[in-house]
């Protein structure tokens, strides 16, 4: 058989895939960026883009950037808190096995649940509310219900990115060799000199990354926020749900395509910084 | 030495005990929270939860949204092993030059978040209602999108721990065709994976939210949801029930994951 002919039909095995990925991820990835160019009459448009400059949506852009960010650095310092005492702890045990499942759950489960978490806990008649009020006498929302707004947001946020900071800088804290303390300690040094001199730089590549990860993470998030808030859209993906949902204003069919694109160019960004880092950890930590 | 590295293990453990103590009050505190919402007064909330006629009878939206789920979940897991497994088998024996489009296709869920994915699924999916109709089980296509990231790398690691060229070179030099290739000789090789993609799959539908609910489907998720404008309690014992059954499945995926080490 010619070569040609046995390339053709290797590539036969792969078509099932290749035209599965092409119609449920590649359309709708080229649904979004064509439509975003697109007119309401269709042909060529750049005014969907243009409008992403109307302040509702810059400050929904704003707020999603700020909450991702927050949430980002204090999921990141505490998480990487809680992933060092879990390295120190005994690899096979019983600590680590249920902190790692957990986290795995809450870091990638969470979404509408969570949201009802924390309505059981510090909703109107949660359970440390009521509590507080009764017993000790604060009421929490003494300035107002601040659990459906952006506080809210950034309080339940962090419940689901510091198990995620867990699962993702384990694995780099787990390539700290003991060896290289004793290095450092025979060599004179101490305790701060190594951290701050040997697995402090050896660790920020990966710490970075993890918070850059946390930010897309949070940044893409939708369910929580979802189930959370039901007035206005202060962020970024619920503004979408209102272009997706609610009546078709004239002259604006495509700006929740240009909005979901402006998403895509956010996260995009950080995953590449977030790719580039994680080589620069592999180098020592891999 | 060695009083020094005592010393170190000690005031280990004492900042272990200190950090665990204090973020566990913080992660255990909204699951205690939920325990006792649920128990308030003398609501039949969690024996109407396991009394599954009674449930669907008092819910029907809510008994309805599981058993989507559950079909979703096992829909989906299915899907994803006849699509990925085979084809990442196929593109490691014969076409290695497909490899990293295969992996870079696979991982790009990763950047596009669900709900922009929903706003380019939604001119889609109006051929599916057109094709198929609009039964919550038509998520599978998209959901089968939304798990090859984490499927596909847990089927790349076993595929990558064993030797597949030689396998698949001694198999056919006996005779066996391509498909006993796949399905007798790399399949049981790679079992523990298989295992883990699907139970990281079932993990993730039980929990998918976005694309059910602006597609206009029903799930457990948006049943939840939906219940909590009307019975917050009922809503929140759901989702309890469901983080602890998600708790569950990952625990025994590690337990899985270490007897496959043990035992090799």
């Amino acid at each position: 058989m010619p070569r040609a002919l046995v390339r053709a039909r290797s590539l036969l095995g792969t078509v099932p895939f290749f035209a599965y990925v092409a119609i449920f991820l590649i359309i709708p990835t080229l649904v979004v960026v064509i439509g975003a160019f697109a007119g309401d009459e269709g042909g060529a448009s750049l005014s969907n883009v243009r409008a992403l400059k109307e302040s509702f949506i810059l400050a929904a852009f704003g707020r999603s950037i700020l909450l991702s960010a927050v949430t980002a650095v204090i999921g990141a310092i505490f998480g990487a808190l809680l992933a060092y005492a879990l390295a120190t702890a005994r690899p096979g045990g019983m600590l680590r096995r249920a902190v790692t499942a957990a986290a795995g759950v809450l870091a990638q489960f969470g979404g509408v649940t969570l949201a009802f978490a924390f309505i059981a806990t510090i909703g109107l008649s949660g359970f440390v509310t009521v509590f507080l009020r009764d017993q000790v006498g604060v009421d929490i929302y003494s300035g107002g219900v601040w659990l459906f707004e952006t506080p809210g947001l950034i309080l339940v946020y962090t419940y689901f990115q510091i198990p995620l900071m867990v699962i993702v800088f384990l694995p780099a804290l787990d390539g700290i060799r003991p060896q290289w303390r004793e290095a450092a300690e025979s060599l004179g040094g101490t305790t701060w000199v190594y951290w701050t001199r040997v697995a402090g730089p050896l660790l920020a590549p990966a710490f970075l990354g993890s918070t850059l990860l946390l930010f897309a993470n949070a940044f893409s998030a939708y369910a929580t926020a979802a189930a959370l808030v039901s007035q206005g859209n202060p962020i970024i993906p619920l503004q979408i749900r209102g272009a997706l949902t609610s009546e078709v204003v004239l002259g604006q069919q495509n700006l929740g395509k240009a909005m979901a694109l402006g998403m895509v160019v956010v996260v995009a960004v950080v995953m590449t910084l977030y790719a580039l880092l994680q080589r620069r950890t592999a180098r020592w930590l891999g | 030495m060695a009083g020094l590295i005592a010393r170190r293990a000690r005031k280990q453990a004492a900042f272990r005990w200190i950090v665990l103590v204090v973020l566990g009050v913080f992660f255990v505190l909204p699951l205690i929270a939920m325990v006792e919402f649920t128990t308030r007064g003398d609501q039949q909330t969690w024996s109407l939860l396991v009394d599954w006629p009674q449930l669907s009878e008092t819910y029907p939206d809510l008994a309805e949204g599981i058993v989507a789920s559950l079909l979703q979940a096992s829909f989906t897991a299915l899907m994803m092993l006849v699509l990925l497994v085979p084809t990442a088998i196929w593109v490691r024996l014969r076409l290695p030059g497909l490899r990293r489009l295969v992996e870079f296709i696979c991982l790009l869920p990763l950047t596009i978040p669900a709900i922009v994915l929903v706003v380019g699924l939604a001119p889609v999916y109006a051929w599916v209602n057109y094709f198929l109709g609009g039964s919550s089980l038509t998520l599978v296509f998209a959901y089968t999108v939304l798990v090859l990231p984490y499927a596909y790398r847990a089927i790349d690691a076993g595929l990558s721990a064993i030797d597949v060229q030689t396998l698949a070179e001694a198999a056919r030099s006996l005779g066996a065709g391509w498909g006993t290739v796949m399905l007798r000789v790399v399949l049981p090789n790679i079992r523990s994976a298989v295992l883990s993609a699907a139970f990281l799959t079932v993990a993730l539908v039980l929990g998918e939210f976005t694309i059910a609910s602006l597609l206009n489907r029903t799930n457990v998720q948006v049943a939840i949801n939906f219940l909590g404008k009307s019975s917050a309690t009922m809503s929140v014992a759901v989702s309890l029930a469901a983080l602890l059954l998600a708790f569950f499945l990952l625990l025994l995926l590690s337990l899985l994951g270490d007897r496959r080490r043990a035992s090799r």
